[in-house]
């Protein structure tokens, strides 16, 4: 199999495996007194210190959680109650329009329930956002505003935001702005510190830790009202028991893809490089979407006109190729790319799209098995779209 | 797939028969939402999930298929203009005939695959003759029989020779999980059960006048004739009785005068059906057979013959309710191996032959 869907979900690595394992043999709850819960404190401990360490973040910061939706949420919401509680008529949510679900179903809902002003970006052709959008909105609404959310990184064309600059504009202005790493830590630099950011949101299982654990790196003076309410296990802001097998495999995955982000970018960088020129060779009319500098390495996303992508992924799956267009709802229906959309695309282009992400176990023999089925693929999927004239 | 037991059962037959075999789920709501919470819907999250889980357990790749507008325009729309031209559709042969051997059809063809397999109970063997299934009370061949040459060579009905008790069970013994759902039987798209409120939603409010087929005069009104179904005896509501105090039915519905007319029931008898739209597999010089008028309706012996896109059916002994827009389909008898389909087609009218009326007022 050629796994290319790297950026959906990436193998855990061997020593992020052995430390859940390890932790996982253990009993002990962290928020008990007993030396098995001592025990459990001190990996969870450690583990913070160790994903603070990564991302250079105060070990107080990260406030973990069941992974990047909940963060996402967390930031977004918490921090609009935090800050409308304080004035109410910080009612404006700022997101890009290319966010994950995550964050945008998220504004949506404050807009739908809690009254707030959901204000999307736009974003350029590469799906980029213009900081200077964000200074004119903060210029125009400063006071109105309750927090801002802007991707490092986009999870389907794979474009970086200038997140240092949207950051310092809404730091200047002194509004809250967070951040979905999800995609970007360990595929490029990420510094949290350095960034200027409120919130940051990371996840376990893009960087070779397990499913079900992230964080929330939040600034201690970053007013946050919680989700989850019990017993308070993260800085009262984020409660239920902590899984310290989860959050200790998570450590060593932050850890060693930080460690290690610098040769990855280049090894992986110059297969997909390879991988698009290939394509382009093989596929003359397909189109590159995205940036062509400033993009996450492992990320190359194509449409291929004439083509229904659920088809080609149908082909591609059959011969062993694993891809993704770009995103189904939950009936498993295809839907055009809201990201896509947003860069200009129109409704054909955005369904003719296809992602392929590579990561840490990419190897040229995955670009080969890609090669080797792809224009058939496409040629047969060209015929399929025929199909879509109704018959008499 | 849809989620039921039969497509799930057919899927695994056709996979342990060797072929390589794909399940695709069918998303026929152009907006999820309007279908969602019908819990007798057929395109529900909870049947697309089931679907899933079938083809899982089977071992077999399984994907959502986007029919929404072809479904909504060949299926949706035709079924709701036919009720609004007075005639009484079936929109599951209109789906079998435009969607499961048209539009799936075609794309699979175009990627690859060889066949639509799906789960109806009908018989089609190695002659390529379409039979009713050993299951006479599940048969599905009525809603198969629009279909054409070349589409029955692409279609492959692991049912046929098994009853619904049969396919349960092996259901059961499969370890899936949808071997006892309950079957479905009302119009998917349609997921409260109610045909007219539905058609009213669709055609507005278009008052009429109901009148009696013997004295020509009004005596009742109707909000839209497209509510109604000749032999429909209910929901008439009907103030002034029959001078004979026998139930009246509609006899005929009339579009154009916005009349629904309504009559005894020796009226509803005809003899001689005339129809379009034919599909027809045997010889067309006229033969005698069986026909069936609607879905799981009785069977009539008649002279059948086919000129052009006509067929005209003479039926050996008068059936009543005969609808404008049901498929007339000819069976020719074979208990061995199961009644042959010859050919179908829609109705376009009905009439009781003079020699009948003669019979009728003697």
């Amino acid at each position: 199999m050629a796994y290319l869907d790297h950026a959906a979900t990436t193998p855990m690595l061997a020593e992020a495996l052995d430390a859940y394992v390890a932790a996982a043999r253990d009993v002990g709850n962290p928020s008990s007194l007993h030396a098995a819960g001592r025990g459990a404190r001190r990996l969870v401990e450690e583990s913070r210190e160790r994903i603070a360490a990564a991302l250079n973040a105060r070990p107080s910061e990260v406030v973990f959680t069941s992974g990047g939706t909940e963060s996402d949420n967390l930031a977004t919401k918490g921090i609009f109650w935090a800050r409308r509680s304080l004035s109410l008529n910080r009612t404006r949510v700022i997101a890009s329009a290319v966010e994950h679900h995550a964050v945008l179903d998220a504004v949506d809902w404050l807009g739908t329930h809690e009254g707030a002003t959901v204000d999307l970006l736009p974003v350029d052709a590469d799906g980029r956002v213009d900081p200077d959008r964000l200074a004119d909105r903060l210029a125009r609404y400063r006071d109105e505003i309750a927090v801002v959310s802007v991707q490092w990184a986009n999870n389907e064309v794979g474009t970086v935001q200038p997140v240092h600059d949207l950051a310092r504009l809404a730091a200047e202005s002194g509004v809250p702005f967070h951040t979905d790493a999800v995609q970007a830590v360990g595929q490029i630099p990420v510094d949290f510190a350095a960034s200027g950011a409120a919130a940051m949101t990371v996840t376990g299982h893009k960087v070779g830790g397990p499913v079900g654990v992230g964080a929330l790196l939040l600034g201690r003076d970053v007013a946050c009202t919680p989700l989850l309410h019990g017993g308070g296990q993260e800085r009262d802001v984020r409660s239920g028991t902590l899984d310290t097998a989860g959050v200790a495999a998570f450590a060593v995955a932050v850890e060693t893809s930080v460690k290690t982000q610098q040769e990855y970018a280049v090894r992986v960088g110059a297969l997909r490089d390879e991988l698009i020129s290939r394509v382009r060779r093989a596929v003359p009319d397909a189109v590159y979407n995205g940036a062509a500098a400033d993009r996450l390495p492992g990320n190359a996303h194509f449409s291929f006109p004439g083509c229904e992508g659920d088809a080609l992924l149908l082909l591609l799956d059959a011969q062993g190729i694993a891809c993704s267009t770009g995103s189904a709802c939950s009936a498993g229906v295809a839907q055009p790319s809201h990201v896509l959309i947003a860069m200009g695309a129109d409704d054909d282009r955005a369904r003719s799209s296809l992602r392929f992400t590579l990561g840490h176990t990419s190897t040229i023999e995955d670009v080969d098995a890609l090669l080797a089925a792809l224009p058939g693929a496409v040629e047969r999927a060209k015929r399929a779209t025929a199909w879509k004239t109704p018959r008499q | 797939m849809s989620g039921g037991v039969d497509s799930a059962v057919a899927a695994a037959r056709a996979h342990d028969a060797g072929h390589d075999v794909t399940g695709v789920h069918l998303a026929l709501a152009r907006n999820p939402q309007t279908y969602r919470t019908g819990a007798r819907g057929c395109c529900t999250l909870e049947d697309s999930r089931d679907a899933r889980r079938a083809a899982d357990v089977i071992g077999i790749p399984f994907y959502v298929w986007d029919m929404a507008d072809q479904f909504h325009e060949s299926v949706v729309d035709d079924f709701v203009a036919e009720y609004a031209a007075g005639r009484t559709p079936n929109p599951c042969l209109r789906c079998n005939e435009k969607i499961k051997f048209a539009a799936v059809l075609d794309r699979a063809v175009a990627l690859g695959f060889d066949a639509v397999v799906t789960g109806h109970h009908a018989r089609l063997g190695a002659d390529g003759l379409l039979r009713r299934s050993v299951d006479e009370g599940k048969d599905q061949s009525y809603v198969l029989a629009v279909l054409n040459r070349a589409q029955l060579d692409r279609a492959v009905f692991p049912l046929g020779e098994s009853t619904k008790a049969q396919v349960r069970a092996e259901a059961a013994e499969r370890g899936l999980a949808v071997a006892d759902k309950p079957d479905s039987h009302d119009i998917c798209f349609i997921a409260d059960g109610d045909t007219r409120g539905f058609l009213e939603r669709r055609l507005g409010a278009t008052p009429g006048d109901v009148v009696d087929s013997r004295t020509g005069e009004k005596i009742g009104t109707h909000s839209g004739a497209y509510a109604y179904t000749v032999g429909q005896r209910k929901g008439l509501d009907l103030r002034v009785p029959a001078p004979d105090g026998k139930p009246r039915y509609v006899l005929s519905i009339t579009p154009v005068t916005n009349t629904v007319t309504v009559g005894p029931r020796e009226a509803l008898s005809v003899d001689e059906i005339t129809a379009n739209r034919v599909i027809w597999h045997g010889s067309p010089a006229p033969v005698t057979c069986d026909v069936q008028l609607r879905a799981h309706g009785e069977v009539v012996p008649a002279s059948v013959s086919v000129a052009g896109d006509t067929l005209t059916a003479r039926l050996h002994s008068p059936a009543r309710g005969v609808a404008a827009g049901q498929a007339i389909v000819a069976y020719r008898r074979d208990a061995e191996g199961g009644d042959v389909v010859l050919g179908s087609a829609t109705i376009t009218a009905g009439v009781l032959s003079a020699t009948e009326r003669a019979v009728a007022h003697a």
